[in-house]
């Protein structure tokens, strides 16, 4: 299995190409993203990750759903999300969910929890946006503690007791889909992911690296504090956000009205103060390349890296070309560049295999 | 020995600008009361014009572009800091508010501040009083009871007007530098460290 974890994420936004006004139907864009996720797999690409938001201009509401289909069209790929609302939903339907889908996906299915980056769908779901850091710690204790007991007695704050629960079907194998907890601001995350020892994913994608740098940095540190391994061993996965093409100018040229007219990113910094100041790289497929491999150097060796492909209203077929590019040109250079000079001692991305044979090993040696 | 530092934030957009006049003044003012301590003094005046695009980009982006993260740590970790602001259209300007916007709403905790405002007029001076001294209430910032305002009128040269706006950026120094003096040993110290997962739980039944 792989060291680094390669793979892209899609927020399923919905945004008007700005070069020729067309906007997609939602059923195009749902459509595109599954196209996106089944050309990950055949560009050679290990992760695909979906959003999950329950308002316009974004479609993916229904994650296991639209991953369930890829996962029956898919062989090899490991199936996400970028995240999973820990905060709205109701943890008794993650755990049946996410184990529904590992069982149909033959384990290739692991997720990301967060807390969403929209205030009103608090309310939307019967929660205050004011309690999001104790939904999440609440929310995710019950789905920690469904997915490993078969018999589940719970109460608490958030939601209504259960007497002698089980949560239905029971993980593959026994061994739960690998939680990654994402955050960009909250150092409670970044404990509460280092105090299960589960893993951390930065989404730098609209950061300097000195934010990303001090949030990884103080994951590692209470991983070690909790004892789950050295800092270095901690499980760290990073975003970022790339347009390429053969010449850098003709990338530049190309994505500039995209990047000026994107809701993420347009009308603040020019498209070359962002380039400078946060891991977005327009330009040829080896400064991406050399971009990424600086990454490393700031958070140290890490387990998974996924890229915003279909980002600022960008067309499937451009969205295509760059996967091909992503995949034959990019990826296979970064896979053998971080594998140089890795330590032997730092984990390998986890996978359902990984986390079994890990669970045989406690077993044997206990 | 650590220096104490004062940084005043001016944010007139003439130049010259009687908005970073009165800045200056206050810091050179608040600097002479200091300098009989032990400590050395450093004072620094930061013209917000400078910046004006890059605030802007902060509000865009979420995130400071370098030279305004500069500054923000600046203001941030100062022992005191001074905040000039011209009035428009009866409340601090824009620019001004963007500025204390985009920092870290925690940042500013028991900062002494000095509030101070310029003026075509001395009819709006009391927006130091409905405008700027509520905003830093609200950072739970020490702000200074005298706030200085000064009208065109205020800088004509030798007549009393202009002693009694010297008067006024003496007592305001004065109250600004004992504030930093007495203000505790442990203030500003930042307060980041990691609360334990554990006690999260326990705060939710969850131990």
């Amino acid at each position: 299995m792989s060291a680094v974890q390669f793979g892209i994420f899609t927020v399923g936004d919905v945004t008007t190409d700005p070069t020729t006004g067309r906007t997609p139907t939602e059923r195009e864009r749902i459509k595109a993203m599954v196209t996106i996720a089944l050309k990950a797999e055949e560009v050679g690409l290990d992760v695909f990750a979906t959003g999950e938001h329950h308002n316009p201009p974004f479609v993916p509401s229904s994650p296991t759903t639209m991953l369930g289909w890829i996962a029956a069209r898919t062989e090899r790929l490991l199936l996400s999300t970028s995240t999973t609302l820990i905060t709205t939903n109701d943890p008794v339907k993650i755990a049946e969910d996410f184990a529904m889908l590992q069982h149909l996906a033959d384990g290739r299915v692991d997720l990301m929890l967060g807390r969403g980056n929209t205030g009103p769908v608090y309310p939307w779901f019967g929660q205050d946006i004011r309690q999001g850091i104790p939904l999440a710690i609440e929310n995710y204790a019950l789905l920690h503690k469904l997915w490993r007991e078969d018999v589940v007695d719970w109460q608490g704050r958030f939601r209504t007791p259960l007497q002698g629960f089980t949560s239905t079907p029971r993980p593959m194998d026994g061994v739960p889909p690998f939680v990654w907890h994402g955050s960009i601001r909250s150092p409670e995350i970044a404990e509460q992911a280092a105090y299960y020892g589960d893993g951390f994913f930065h989404n730098n994608i609209f950061w300097p690296k000195e934010h990303t740098q001090k949030m990884v940095a103080l994951y590692r540190e209470r991983f070690a504090h909790y004892g789950h391994g050295t800092p270095e061993q901690a499980i760290v996965g990073l975003g970022g956000q790339v347009f390429m093409r053969k010449n850098s100018q003709d990338a530049v040229r190309e994505f500039r009205p995209y990047f000026d007219n994107a809701p993420v990113y347009g009308h603040g910094p020019s498209l070359e103060e962002f380039t400078e100041q946060t891991p977005l790289t327009v330009g040829s497929p080896q400064q991406v390349i050399d971009r990424t491999l600086t990454f490393r150097e700031y958070v140290g060796d890490y387990q998974r890296q996924l890229f915003l492909m279909d980002h600022a209203g960008l067309p499937l077929k451009t969205v295509l070309e760059q996967l091909d590019m992503l995949g034959e040109e990019v990826v296979p250079v970064l896979r053998k560049e971080f594998a140089s000079g890795r330590p032997a001692n730092i984990p390998d991305a986890p996978t359902h295999e990984s986390l079994v044979a890990r669970r045989e090993a406690e077993a044997a040696s206990a | 020995m650590k220096p104490i530092r004062i940084v005043a934030v001016s944010a007139g957009l003439g130049r010259p600008s009687s908005t970073r006049l009165l800045a200056d003044r206050l810091a050179e003012a608040t600097g002479r009361e200091l300098e009989s301590g032990e400590r050395p003094v450093e004072t620094r005046v930061v013209e917000l014009r400078d910046l004006a695009g890059a605030i802007a980009d902060n509000m865009v982006t979420g995130f400071p572009a370098p030279a305004l993260r500069e500054v923000i740590e600046e203001v941030t970790e100062a022992d005191g800091l001074i905040a000039v602001t011209p009035i428009f259209t009866a409340s601090y300007s824009g620019l001004f508010k963007s500025f204390f916007d985009v920092i870290d709403n925690a940042a500013l905790r028991g900062k002494p501040v000095l509030i101070a405002a310029t003026g075509g007029t001395p009819r709006h001076s009391l927006a130091l009083e409905h405008a700027l001294r509520p905003m830093f209430s609200y950072l739970r910032a020490t702000v200074a009871p005298t706030a200085v305002y000064a009208a065109s009128e205020d800088w004509g040269g030798g007549d009393t007007r202009h002693d009694e706006l010297s008067a006024r950026i003496g007592r305001a120094a004065r109250e600004l530098a004992h504030l930093v003096r007495t203000r505790p040993e442990t203030a500003g110290a930042d307060t980041e460290a990691v609360v334990p997962f554990q006690e999260h739980l326990a705060s939710l039944g969850l131990d």
